[in-house]
């Protein structure tokens, strides 16, 4: 690691930090419906919402009620972006014609964007209008995450309440995620954006002139629309030359801040953040990638704050961050060390004061390595997804680091509040296990551990690992499953393992390879991402009703503190030892096996 | 559930409106009124007003008398930008392999006496296929072959370099980069045509 490389992590980790404590009593403040500055602006648009749409604020929810009205919310959200793709191009706002999308790219994109996975099966600036990405796509961004938040509300309310039948509003804690939190939040960082050369924008593609005019060879087309074949059955290749430029444009600022804020991850462009209009400068990046994990770290302090000692929160903050920092180190190295068969060809590698030198294939030279690798780590971390650079082309061991951070379950900062309420699963299966070893009852929080939350903790835990197993499996067995792969050999089986992992945990990056847009590959990824969100989340209300209806147990001698050390290390070992037992086969079939073939082929 | 479906609706399209229709509005009336240019995407202009190019998307060049940008996975022409796209390739692909060959002997073939190793950016495709910079070594590493296409003086050619080369954004953040088209539409400006 070079020492600008240390320096740019370190400083990205401390940054992140330092604005953990604001923010989060912020929002606390906010889910504990304080006073926070921009009420006086928001409050009353906040009441004229609710009086619109019927809602009695001050009526809170049983657990049941609370996950139907987010299932309804989400089954609606769903309805609305399948619809507007499937009917765009007779809607105004699409100045490049484009069509409609098909029923299963629809489907796939309108369940990747309701579930807060942003899986992008489709490319941005040659398929969706501008009026599907801003109705339907950041209007999904906002909410997706905003009901994640809203879950992690819920859960913390389950924790302080005692005896208690509800767990919140879930229409209140939607709204009041949306307008307090994420909207200021975004309005800045895509303003900020912009300025760095973030395109925004309703006008048409621009066509600038090429210095250099460019030809290309392709296969020409008879009147009716089938490639011409010469006598001997060969296409009929046709030259033509290219004198302008087309450069995609769009309200693409406005899509970025969320993206990144909400742990979304959908890009604007095909390539996401690699695009210079989407993300142009090293501070753009650095700000993009800020704001990966802006929420999810801060919701540590929310959650530390509103069950009443702050010491919970920084515990988990703490088993978040040690994983997160150790798989930078391996990831900057593993992509900085190059690829061998390169240098075979007298290719130079070295980073130097002149170059970042590294595996640059996929990669934006203004971004290099460090920048490159620190963002395939936060974004995988966190269940974002955005990239930029193409992970398909990382090295095997820096393609396997973000797939396993996936694999883990979203929990090291995760999604916005699906990271820390699927972290809260972990800490309860760590008292629970560690409850075992000492005789004890196990109890979090004041609150007893038992069977029922135990059962529902386990189920939020193994239905990843099946989904993304189980949907490899019957991917890789089937022929329509394998013709989709790109690359071949081990980095193949890598290319299936990596889309389900991303569905299968609520993710959304790609190894972008692997041809996704097909009816095989949207139904089952769709389904992957429909089970990972909604099998967690439902059992997660569940463990928050069943918790605020207990009473709170007193500390006593036999309690294990959940705010030590120890119990950082239990958590992480709880985290550690379940990502690799139930994931390091599959890994051995496909980054492991190209490593080893990679090094191995001098 | 039936319940619900009022409040999930009416909400659905409170927050359309707000963060699909309010939220963007603000964003671009504002980012025009801010920064006109950036918010179009950074075009660039001669001195009669013509757009020349963006500042953010690189073109394609293939000329010896030209810097060379990174390699472009952009179908169906390298810097279609209006279809962003990387390669995909994995580092144990052997089409991977072919591509850096074929890219190593474009390069010999425009400057044969050039011995010294090829910095890595200048034969691997970029993520977005759009990369407008290179690094400074992959600039050095042309310098003498463009100089000697454009008939000029290698140090004259530096300075050219230079001016279109920015280290790293506050000292810290990314990598030292040079803009390839700048340097190429200020190098078309001053020098004779290769």
């Amino acid at each position: 690691m070079t020492s600008n490389s240390f320096f740019s992590c370190t400083f990205y980790v401390v940054a992140l930090l330092a604005l953990v404590k604001p923010l989060g009593w912020y929002m606390a403040r906010v889910y504990e419906d304080g006073p926070v500055g921009l009420n006086r602006l928001l409050a009353p648009l906040e009441t004229w919402i609710y009086r619109l749409s019927g809602v009695n604020p001050d009526q809170e929810m049983r657990w049941t009620d609370y996950a139907v009205a987010m299932l309804v919310f989400n089954l609606l959200g769903f309805l609305a972006v399948f619809a507007l793709q499937s009917v765009q191009t007779y809607l105004p706002f699409n100045p490049q014609n484009l069509a409609n999308v098909s029923p299963d790219s629809a489907f796939n994109t309108a369940v990747s964007f309701a579930t807060n996975t942003n899986w992008q099966g489709y490319s941005g600036e040659v398929t969706m209008s501008y009026l599907t990405q801003m109705l339907g796509l950041t209007v999904q961004n906002f909410v997706s995450a905003a009901a994640g938040m809203a879950t992690l509300a819920a859960l913390i309310r389950g924790f302080t309440r005692r005896n208690a039948e509800t767990i919140g509003n879930f229409w209140v804690d939607l709204t009041r995620s949306t307008l307090y939190i994420l909207m200021p939040l975004s309005l800045i960082l895509a303003l900020v954006l912009v300025g760095q050369g973030v395109a925004q924008t309703f006008s048409p593609y621009q066509t600038v002139p090429l210095v250099e005019t460019v030809s290309y060879e392709q296969a020409k087309l008879g009147a009716d629309g089938v490639v011409l074949q010469d006598a001997a059955g060969k296409p009929v290749m046709e030259t033509l030359e290219v004198k302008e430029q087309t450069v995609a444009v769009g309200p693409a600022a406005s899509q970025v801040a969320i993206k990144q804020l909400g742990t979304n991850g959908g890009g604007f462009f095909n390539v996401n953040s690699a695009h210079p209009l989407e993300n142009p400068t090293p501070l753009s990046n650095f700000l993009e990638m800020l704001a990966i994990l802006l929420i999810p770290a801060a919701l540590c302090y929310t959650f530390g704050m509103m069950v009443g000692d702050t010491r919970q929160g920084w515990a988990i903050l703490a088993a978040m961050t040690l994983v997160f920092v150790v798989l930078i180190s391996v990831e900057v190295l593993a992509e900085q060390s190059g690829n061998p068969a390169l240098a075979a060809l007298s290719i130079d590698q070295s980073a130097s004061t002149v170059q970042s030198g590294g595996n640059m294939e996929g990669k934006e030279t203004r971004f290099g390595i460090t920048s490159s690798a620190l963002w395939a780590v936060a974004t995988t971390a966190a269940s974002n997804g955005s990239v930029n650079a193409m992970h398909d082309s990382f090295t095997p061991i820096g393609g396997m680091v973000p797939m396993w951070l996936m694999q883990l379950g979203e929990v090291i900062f995760g999604g916005v509040g699906s990271g820390l309420y699927g972290m809260i699963m972990f800490a309860i299966v760590a008292v629970f296990v560690s409850g075992l070893m000492i005789g004890r009852t196990p109890e979090y929080l004041g609150k007893k551990i038992e069977a029922f939350e135990m059962k529902m903790a386990a189920i939020t835990i193994l239905i990843p690992p099946l989904v993304v197993l189980g949907g490899t499996a019957i991917a890789v067995m089937a022929d329509v499953g394998k013709s989709s792969v790109f690359n071949p050999g081990a980095h193949g089986f890598s290319e299936v393992l990596y889309a389900f992992s991303s569905a299968g945990n609520n993710n959304g990056s790609a190894f972008g390879g692997l041809s996704a847009n097909t009816p095989f590959y949207n139904a089952m990824l769709g389904l992957a991402m429909l089970f990972s969100r909604y099998w967690l989340a439902v059992p997660v209300l569940a463990i928050a009703g069943s918790l605020a209806a207990k009473k709170t147990v007193p500390v006593g001698s036999g309690t294990l503190p959940t705010h030590t050390p120890l119990f950082v290390a239990l958590l992480m070992g709880t985290v550690l030892m379940v990502g690799a037992l139930t994931f390091l086969p599959a890994l051995a079939l496909g980054p492991v096996v190209e490593h080893l073939q990679m090094i191995g082929a001098k | 559930m039936v319940k619900h479906l009022k409040p999930a609706a009416m909400l659905l399209v409170i927050f359309t409106v707000l963060t699909g229709v309010v939220y963007p509005a603000v964003v671009t009336g504002l980012a025009q009124l801010m920064f006109p240019n950036q918010a179009n995407g950074s075009l660039m202009a001669d001195s009669n007003g013509k757009a020349t190019g963006s500042s953010l998307i690189g073109q394609p060049f293939s000329n010896p008398g030209y810097f060379w940008g990174r390699p472009s996975a952009t179908a169906p022409f390298a810097y279609n930008a209006a279809a962003s796209s990387g390669s995909n390739l994995g580092p144990t692909n052997p089409a991977l392999m072919a591509a850096v060959k074929a890219r190593i002997a474009a390069l010999k073939a425009a400057d044969p006496d050039n011995k010294t190793p090829i910095p890595v950016d200048l034969v691997t495709a970029s993520g977005s296929g759009l990369d407008p910079h290179i690094s400074p070594a992959a600039a050095d590493y042309q310098l003498n072959r463009v100089a000697k296409a454009r008939h000029i003086k290698p140090e004259e050619l530096q300075v050219l370099v230079d001016a279109n080369t920015e280290s790293r954004q506050w000292g810290i953040f990314g990598e030292p980069r040079v803009n390839v088209l700048q340097l190429n539409l200020a190098l078309a400006q001053i020098a004779n045509k290769p």
